[in-house]
This record gives C-alpha cells, structure tokens and sequence, in this order.
C-alpha cells in the first residue's frame, strides 16, 4: 500500500461508520486486506509503509503484530455490525507489505483464520499473500496452503543482477525458479511481479527477465514501469545524479516486449499491468487465474483493510448513472461529516501510517482509522471509469456522460480504444490505448 | 539673520505680485538613487516650507511605484521663499521654483518640456558613483536650452565618495573649474544653504513681456481622482488670472479656470500668476490628453498670436500585446487601461486577439520602461496577472506597388512584394567603466550598432555614441549591457529618425498553423537565430502530444528551422491498487482541470503557461532535454 495519504475528514475514534454504508451493500462482494509492514530490509525504490525490524519496537514488534491486526478484525465486525451491513463471507483476502512471509507461517495461518470465524470465508475464496523469494521454504509454503491459502505472488522484479542490485533487492535470481516449483507443489498458484525502466536496465536485461519469469511456469505474472516516488532513497539517487531517472520511451517499448513476450507464452492481459495464464477450463472473459482480489479494486467492490496505512472502502447507493450521475449529483460535492449525509456513492477511509500509532490505538479499543473521504456520485462515477477503462472486460459505453460518449469514436480514431468492442458497446483499450490509458480516462470523464 | 524671508520680505514675493527678478527657476538633473528627492526634502526642510517633522520622505514623489523604483516619472514643482544678504548687509527676498524632472529615457520629452520652464540646472552627481548616461543625455539637453548649470556633488558624507575624482570629471563636463563643483550632503544637510544661494546667484531671472497676452507652457498636468486634471505651467508672458477663460492653443480648446494657484508644498490658490511663475491650473477636465505636455496656454479674451515653440505630440515608439492571463480578466484590464489612460497622455491601446493567449490590448509606449510601468501599475493596482508579447517598434514599409503601411504588430506584416522597410533609429550614449568598452563594441556591433565616437570622461571612465535600431534595444538590449559590464554601464537613447533595413517577419508554426504571438520582425542576418531559438523553446515547453508536432519557423513559405516534438508514447500510471485510488483520482481531477486550460493550435493542445514561459523566458539558446 502507498504511504501517500488523501486529504480527508476527520474519523471517528471509535470507528462507528454511517448506516448508509449497509444499504446497498447485497450488490457488492466484500474482501479483506492485510497490510503487514515489515521487510528485512528497505528497498531504495520502495515508498511503501514498511519498516524493518530495527526500526521499530514494543506494541509494533513483529512478533505482536498478528495480536494487533486481530483486534482490528473485531472492530471491523463489530462496526460493521452496527452499521447494518449485511453478514457477508469473504471471497477474497490478500496479506500485502511490506513483506508479509517475514511473519513466521503461523501468524499469517491465525489471522487467516480470525477471518474466517469473523466473517466466514467462501468456499472457493481466494487467499493470497505476496513474498519475498528469500523468505519462503517448501514447508512455510505447506503450512499456508493448509491454513487455506490458494495463492502468491513473489517479488520477483528482474533476473537479471545488476538490476536488482540497483533496486536494492538481495534475493538470489536463481531461486526463482525453485520457489515457484515450491508453490505449486504445496498447491498455490503463483504469480510473479517484474519492475522495468530501472535506471540501467537495458532492452535485452529486460527480455532475459521475462523469459526467466516465463520459464519459472507461473500461473500470472504483473509488471510495472519503474516510477521514482518522492522521498525515497532512489529519488536522492536521481536528484545527486547518481542514478537516471527512468525514460519514458524507453519504458514503452519495454511494456510492449513484455506483452508479446508474455501473449507469446500464453498469457492474457486483463488488466493494464497483469498478465493471467489462460488454462483450457477457462470460459470466456477473464482467466480464472487472474487474481480476484485485485479485481476488486478494479471493479468497486467493498473492501476492509486491515493493518497500518491500509485503506478500505465500502460502497453506498450510488445511482444509475444514466440517469444522474453525470448532470445533478443529489449528493454534496464536499459532505461536512459522514453522518451529514443521508447516503453517498461510497466511504473510503485509511489507517494511521506508523505500526506504533496503529497499535497504541487498537490497544486502547479504538479505531486505528486516521481519516475518511465521503464520495459524491460525481467521484465514484470518475472513479469507476478510471479503474474500469483498465480491465481487459472494459466498461459499457452506456455507463459514461454524453460528452465522453461522444468521445468514444476519437479515441477509436486514435487507436486507443478497440473499434469492434466499441460497436458492441465496450470501451476496450487496445495495446497503444494501454499505454496511453490515462488520456483515454480524461476524454471518457469529460462532462 | 535667517535666510528664510521676514513678513516684510515675504510680501514681496507673493505669487501674482513678483517682480521677475526676485524669481529663479531651476531643476535637478540626476540619476535614479543619487539623491535629488533627499536634497529637495532637506531644500524644503531649510526654506521652511515644510518643519523637519512634517517632512516626508521622499515629499516629490507621489505615487508608490515610483517611491519604490526609487525613480521619478511626474514632475511637479515646488515654490520655496529664500533670502539672500548682499555684502553691503542688505537682504532680498526670492521666491524658488523647484521643478521636477522625470529621470529616464522614455521621458526626454517630459524633461525637455521641464527644462524649457527653467533658467537654470541643478548637476546633481552621486560622490561615490560619478556621472551616469541618462543624467549625461539631460545636461546635455540642459545646455542645449541655455540653462545655467550648477554642479553638485551629493553624498559627501559616504565613506566611499570619491568627490575630487567625480568633481574633475563633471567640472570636464561642463568647463568649470573642479574646485567650483559644489559638495553637498541631502541627508546631513552639508552644503545645502551654499546651494540655495548659489542658484539665487548663478540663474537668471525669467524675462517676459507682463502686458503681452498670456502665455503659458505646460510642463506637466496629472490626473487627480478629486480635483480632475491639474496642469502645471509655467507663465511666459503676461498673467493668468482665477475664473478666466483661457485657450488651449494647440486645440483651440477653451476652458473655465476653475483654479490657479501655487505648490508649496500643498497647492495654495493664488490670485493668479504673473510672469516667469510656476504654478497649476485646475479647469475640471478628466483626461491628461485636454492638457498636453508641451501645450501653450493663453487667455480666450485676448489670445496670443503665437504659441510657445517646442510643442509635439507624445508618440509611442513601443509596441507591445498585453492580455490577462485569466481571460475573464479581459474587461478589468479594459476598464483599468482607461483609467490608466486619464493619467498618461503617452498610453496608446486597442484590443487585438490571439490565437494563443486570447483577447487582450495592442498597446503603444513611449519605451521600455513606460512599458514595465504600465504593467506593474496594472497588476498591482488592479490586481491583474498579465502577460505581455515581446516588444516591437513601428516599421514602415513600402511595398513595390509604392503602397505604404504602417506595421505596429508582426502579424500586420504583409506577405506580398515588399519594397523597402524602414525602422526607428536611436542616438544611444553609453557610460562605462574604460574595462569594458571590449565588450559593449562586441554588444553593439551584434545589435547592428554603428559606432559614432568615444570619449573618456575620466582616466577610467569613457562615453560611447552609438547610432542602433530601436527594435535592438527594446530586446533586452539593457539587461545584456548591464550583465556584460557587471552592473557598471549606464544607458541612454533617443530617437533620431529611420533607417531603411533587410528585415523580414518569421513566423511560428506548430503543426502547420501559424502561432500569431510569436511571429517577429528581425533583421535577415538574425532569422536563423530566432526562429532556432523560438522552435527550441516551444518544444521544450509544450507537452508530447499523441502524435508528432513539428515546430518550424518560417520566412514566407521557407522554412528556416524546424524542430519535432515526438508523439509521447506514455501516459498511464502502471500501479493502480486500493491505497492508490483517491491519490489517483485527485491526480485525474487536476489533469482534467489542466486540460480545460489548453489552447488548442490545429490539432495540438498547449498549456497557456507554456506560452507564457516561452514569451517571458530570457532563455536564447535552444537546449536539448537529453532525451534519447
């Protein structure tokens, strides 16, 4: 999770969330995220919310980190609860980071199972955790599955040395392969996370890590452009010179050679940035190894996360946005409280950043929440389009305001939006569209 | 005895009722911050016409602009009583008009006007600093009046005055003897009393025919929001007299005196005022142009037959678009030039659109600082953000069918078969230090620059004449002359008449269409120059488009350079998960925002601000972004 916190109104201590959260809640599927906020160490080019062991102490100590999270379990049910949401198992939990697998097997396995007794759990949920390739053994791997995970995702970013040596990454390349022998033979899936445009990465070091990925036989894999975030190490790096800062051109074509290589190998882009293995069981539309969770986020679903900095969002009654969402919003562009208003499209709200913040506040039978954000119908329906626009299943044309409708036809023009999904009313970006999705989203919000 | 005049004395110096010979007119020609407001508040201080408590500093310059430049651009003039003891014990009362003088370049004629109502001119020098191109520019113009001149030197009391250096060099000047040049301090008063009797003695009295008709220069009229246009003259011949009708004689305008009196230092109604006087007039008109510099005043009843010599028209040598950067800003600025415009008979404007920057004003100055006046006294007084084009001078050109058009914006420039083009030409006198004349020649050799003669002022000080086109000097010539002499020249210039010149207009395309703000007029030799540097900079600051933009400059149909902003071909954040969506969707507010700010040129979307900095940037040189 980012550490980068939007502006927003004050939370409650207790966490009490408004009733309007419960009404529309029988639409949606609801997930749960995990933020664990430990590494063994900090990454140059990492901004995430994570600390490593000699950074912090007491109440926010690994070892008390699965306590802590479970209580925020309970509050989220109680609060939930109270709201009138209705009683809903979980179909998706991911535990993120930081790196989740420097908690010992058995941490992950308890909380785990706290949600499932909270919540219950679907039958066919997805679970997944991210990991580090050094912090996994076959049997940490067994001891997931049998706690009920079905899925992770490794951090792989290159194979190649020098690359990750300027990412600061310590693992050893040629483990990759191993540890994904090692999840599939525990029964996970695995997905693998590449980086390109890493200052000094050439086209060929970028292929190579790609076709190490791709031999390493995962069921999914993600890769995102190297971005330089303010405050980080990398970002000192750039600024003394030390290090380039990544070109944009060059992070194009490397995108480009990542999706004929990974199409090549059999995988399908269903999202911007992820790649998913169609196996022949899958039907039509997205695979079935396309990882559900981050769908989610994709598609507006409600989700709790759980942990510090983690950011949750639970969906109000938003509208039909044929009808309203594009010309009077009924609801305020700036609500005073939650509770001012009688319903909005949705409520989004993110924890306190730092671990002993988020403890001290759990310990004291408070809410670790740090502020919230009510959305209009006017910010879910942007949010939608920003968000939906990426998936590879697209977004009804229907669904957009008369002038972005009109603008359907130029980006089709353009070659960023796919000319025979646009006639079966789907706007579906097509490879130069992806690379471009940010100027497709402001043509299909304008209003 | 007092040399401020007894009650006795001072009868004898009413206004309206002194005799000429008790009168001195005088001036203070000097530099910017070399201390005339100073030593005229202590003149003001010593004759009693303000008490050292009341004085304000400052007391000549009104207008705050002016009081933080540290410049005087309306000149205004003060009656102060003096009384002088003969040898013999016998003391006289006079009566000193203090008239004040703008101090820059695109003033002279304001100045010439002030000067022609005095007999005499203060030579005010800075002791530390020596003699500077503009104070050099208005003695001369003082001498060519047949002013008497008096050399001061100010600012004695600084520890690093120089006052036997300085005296030498303006003692050259003016062919006394240094050891005549006067040493004063304004601020501790040091040789102040010597000064006043030295312009009692030294400068004429005014001579005038009392009972010829009535005539009166104007020197200077400035708009009050109270009183309407106050005028201020000085009386040549005859008398003017309250609630008469009086002729403007360039206009034949006639008004109703509704007030005559004198400054001293607030304004004294008076029974009138006889000849050689200085004073003002109020007649209730609005607008600065219904009182014009230079104008001869004369009574309705009995008219003069003939004006005053030395009349002309304020004529705008600059021309400039100026346009709101808000464009719903566009009826305020209207509003606030017109209002300007009641105080500033030079300011010349109409409204001109542009592709680029919207609707705004052509507007005229009389030069460059007129023109940095202008615009800060709209931004701080109306509170509007502006931007203004590059400045332009007025071009003449014939065509070869022997039509003549007169082109005060590049884009009036026509395409067809051209004939001649003329230009403005300056008479410009550089002062520096001996080191750098190297390097002013080299300036001035590439702003086409002819050299006419130099002269060393001192061991290390020299002058040069140079004959330049106007149109080089308005472009930044004064910043690069200020940077390649670390501070140490000074500039003066003045209109001398025209030149026949190869100049061409090159116009700016971005994709193909014509950006109308950044088309310019320059000499052939420099087109390349320019419109590699105009291509450079727009591609530098206008933002990859989906497909790619050349950016060429153009003489006619020929393209001289030409640069290509490449299609981006990224623009998506590849990591969008939970945390990262109200982060991102407040990202996707603010582009949207940006982009209802572009203008679009053909096909192309531009941001005004880049506009904006390529118009502003002092950058010349195209740099390259070292891209791939």
């Amino acid at each position: 999770m980012s550490p980068a916190r939007p502006e927003g109104l004050p939370a409650p201590a207790d966490g009490a969330l408004p009733t309007w959260v419960g009404d529309a809640a029988s639409a949606g599927r609801f997930g749960v995220y995990l933020h664990v906020p430990f590494c063994t160490v900090r990454c140059g080019y990492c901004d995430f919310n994570t600390y490593t062991a000699t950074e912090l102490g007491g109440g926010a100590s690994q070892v008390a980190f699965a306590d802590t999270a479970s209580l925020e379990i309970a509050l989220a049910a109680r609060t939930m609860r109270e709201a009138g949401y209705p009683e809903r198992s979980v179909s998706t939990v991911f535990f993120g980071g930081g790196t989740p697998t420097t908690l010992p097997a058995t941490d992950l396995a308890r909380l785990l199972g706290d949600v499932r007794t909270t919540w219950g759990l679907d039958a066919d949920a997805e679970v997944t955790t991210e990991a580090n390739p050094d912090s996994v053994s076959p049997e940490y791997l067994r001891v997931l599955a049998a706690a009920g995970f079905t899925r992770v995702s490794f951090g792989m970013q290159s194979a190649v040395p020098h690359v990750l040596a300027t990412l600061e990454r310590t693992h050893d390349p040629e483990r990759i392969g191993d540890v994904v022998g090692w999840a599939h033979d525990a029964g996970l899936q695995v997905s693998l996370d590449l980086i390109y445009g890493t200052p000094g990465e050439s086209l060929d070091d970028w292929r190579t890590s790609v076709d190490a990925a791709v031999a390493a036989g995962p069921d999914h894999v993600s890769a995102y452009a190297l971005v330089v975030e303010a405050g980080t190490r990398m970002a000192g790096q750039v600024r003394r010179g030390e290090l380039a800062l990544p070109d944009e051109d060059d992070q194009a074509t490397k995108y480009e050679l990542a999706d004929d290589l990974l199409t090549a190998a059999g995988f399908e882009w269903y999202e911007v940035s992820n790649w998913a293995r169609r196996t022949p069981l899958d039907g039509p539309g997205t695979p079935a190894t396309a990882c559900r969770h981050n769908l989610a986020y994709w598609r507006g679903d409600d989700w709790w996360g759980i942990g510090p900095g983690a950011h949750s969002y639970l969906s109000g009654p938003m509208h039909d946005p044929r009808d309203d969402v594009f010309d009077t919003p009924d609801t305020p562009d700036t609500p005073d409280t939650p509770d001012a208003v009688a319903s909005a499209a949705g409520l989004r709200w993110w924890n306190v950043k730092h671990p002993r913040r988020y403890a001290a506040a759990l310990e004291q039978g408070h809410s670790p929440a740090a502020g919230r954000e009510v959305l209009t119908d006017a910010d879910a329906a942007l949010e939608r389009v920003m968000l939906g626009v990426r998936l590879r299943e697209g977004l009804p044309i229907a669904d957009l305001g008369p002038t972005a409708r009109r603008n359907v036809a130029g980006n089709v023009a353009a070659g960023l939006l796919e000319g025979r999904a646009a006639v079966t009313g789907s706007a579906v970006l097509t490879r130069r569209g992806r690379l471009l999705a940010d100027a497709v989203v402001r043509d299909l919000t304008d209003d | 005895m007092t040399p401020i005049p007894s009650a006795a004395e001072t009868a004898r110096i009413q206004p309206a009722a002194t005799a000429p010979d008790l009168l001195r007119n005088f001036c203070i020609i000097a530099h910017i911050d070399h201390g005339k407001s100073t030593l005229a508040d202590r003149m003001l201080q010593l004759t009693g016409v303000v008490d050292e408590r009341a004085a304000r500093a400052q007391y000549l310059d009104r207008m705050d602009i002016e009081r933080e430049r540290g410049i005087t651009i309306k000149s205004q003039a003060v009656r102060m009583p003096w009384a002088v003891t003969d040898a013999a014990g016998v003391s006289t009362p006079y009566a000193l008009n203090m008239i004040d003088t703008p101090g820059h370049v695109d003033f002279t004629y304001e100045v010439s006007r002030s000067l022609a109502a005095c007999e005499g001119a203060v030579l005010l020098v800075d002791a530390a600093q020596g003699i500077e191109a503009q104070t050099l520019a208005n003695l001369y113009l003082a001498m060519e009046n047949d002013l008497a001149i008096i050399p001061v030197l100010n600012k004695i009391d600084l520890p690093a005055a120089q006052p036997e250096k300085y005296a030498e060099e303006i003692g050259g000047l003016v062919g006394v003897d240094p050891e005549d040049v006067l040493r004063v301090s304004g601020k501790t008063g040091a040789g102040v009393l010597e000064l006043l009797d030295k312009i009692v003695a030294t400068v004429p009295a005014p001579v005038g025919d009392a009972d010829a008709p009535a005539r009166a220069m104007i020197f200077d009229s400035v708009y009050d929001t109270y009183r309407g246009v106050v005028t201020y003259v000085r009386v040549v011949d005859g008398q003017l007299n309250p609630r008469e009708r009086i002729v403007m004689m360039s206009t034949r305008a006639t008004h109703d005196l509704l007030e005559i009196g004198v400054t001293s230092p607030e304004p004294i109604p008076t029974k009138g005022l006889g000849v050689g006087e200085v004073g003002y007039l109020i007649t209730g008109v609005k607008d600065v142009r219904q009182s014009k510099v230079g104008d001869t005043v004369t009574n309705n009843a009995k008219p003069a037959d003939e004006a005053l010599g030395g009349y002309s028209d304020p004529k705008p040598m600059v021309f400039s678009g100026l346009y709101p950067i808000d464009g719903s800003d566009y009826p305020i600025l209207r509003d606030a030039l017109d209002k300007l415009k009641l105080n500033d008979a030079a300011l010349v404007y109409e409204p001109e659109s542009s592709v680029a920057l919207g609707f705004g004003f052509r507007v005229g100055y009389l030069g460059l600082l007129h023109l940095e006046i202008v615009r800060e006294r709209l931004e701080r007084e109306f509170d509007l953000d502006l931007i203004s084009t590059a400045p332009n001078v007025i071009y003449e050109v014939t065509m070869e069918d022997k039509t003549i058009l007169t082109v005060t914006n590049p884009s009036e420039f026509p395409g067809g078969k051209i004939g001649e083009v003329r230009e403005p030409i300056v008479k410009a006198t550089i002062l520096a230090p001996s080191e750098f004349i190297g390097a002013i020649m080299e300036l001035c050799q590439t702003r086409r620059g002819d050299l006419q003669g130099m002269d060393y002022l001192s061991a290390d000080r020299v002058e040069l004449r140079y004959v330049l086109p106007l149109a080089e000097i308005v472009f930044d010539f004064f910043d690069q002359l200020k940077s390649k002499t670390r501070g140490y020249a000074s500039l003066d210039y003045d209109v001398i008449g025209e030149q026949a010149a190869d100049l061409v207009k090159v116009d700016i395309l971005l994709q193909g269409e014509q950006v109308d703000a950044f088309s310019a007029i320059v000499h052939r030799e420099k087109a390349y120059a320019y419109g590699v540097s105009m291509t450079g900079k727009l591609k530098d600051l206008i933002p990859r488009q989906q497909f790619e933009v050349p950016i060429q400059a153009a003489i006619g149909a020929r393209v001289i350079a030409r640069e290509t902003i490449r299609a981006i071909r990224k623009d998506v954040l590849a990591k969008c998960y939970g945390g990262d969506i109200s982060r991102k969707r407040k990202l996707l507010e603010k582009q949207k925002e940006g982009k209802k700010r572009m203008k679009t040129i053909g096909r192309v979307d531009v941001p005004q601000e880049a506009f904006i900095a390529a118009l502003s940037s002092e950058q010349t040189e195209p740099k390259d972004k070292g891209k791939k």
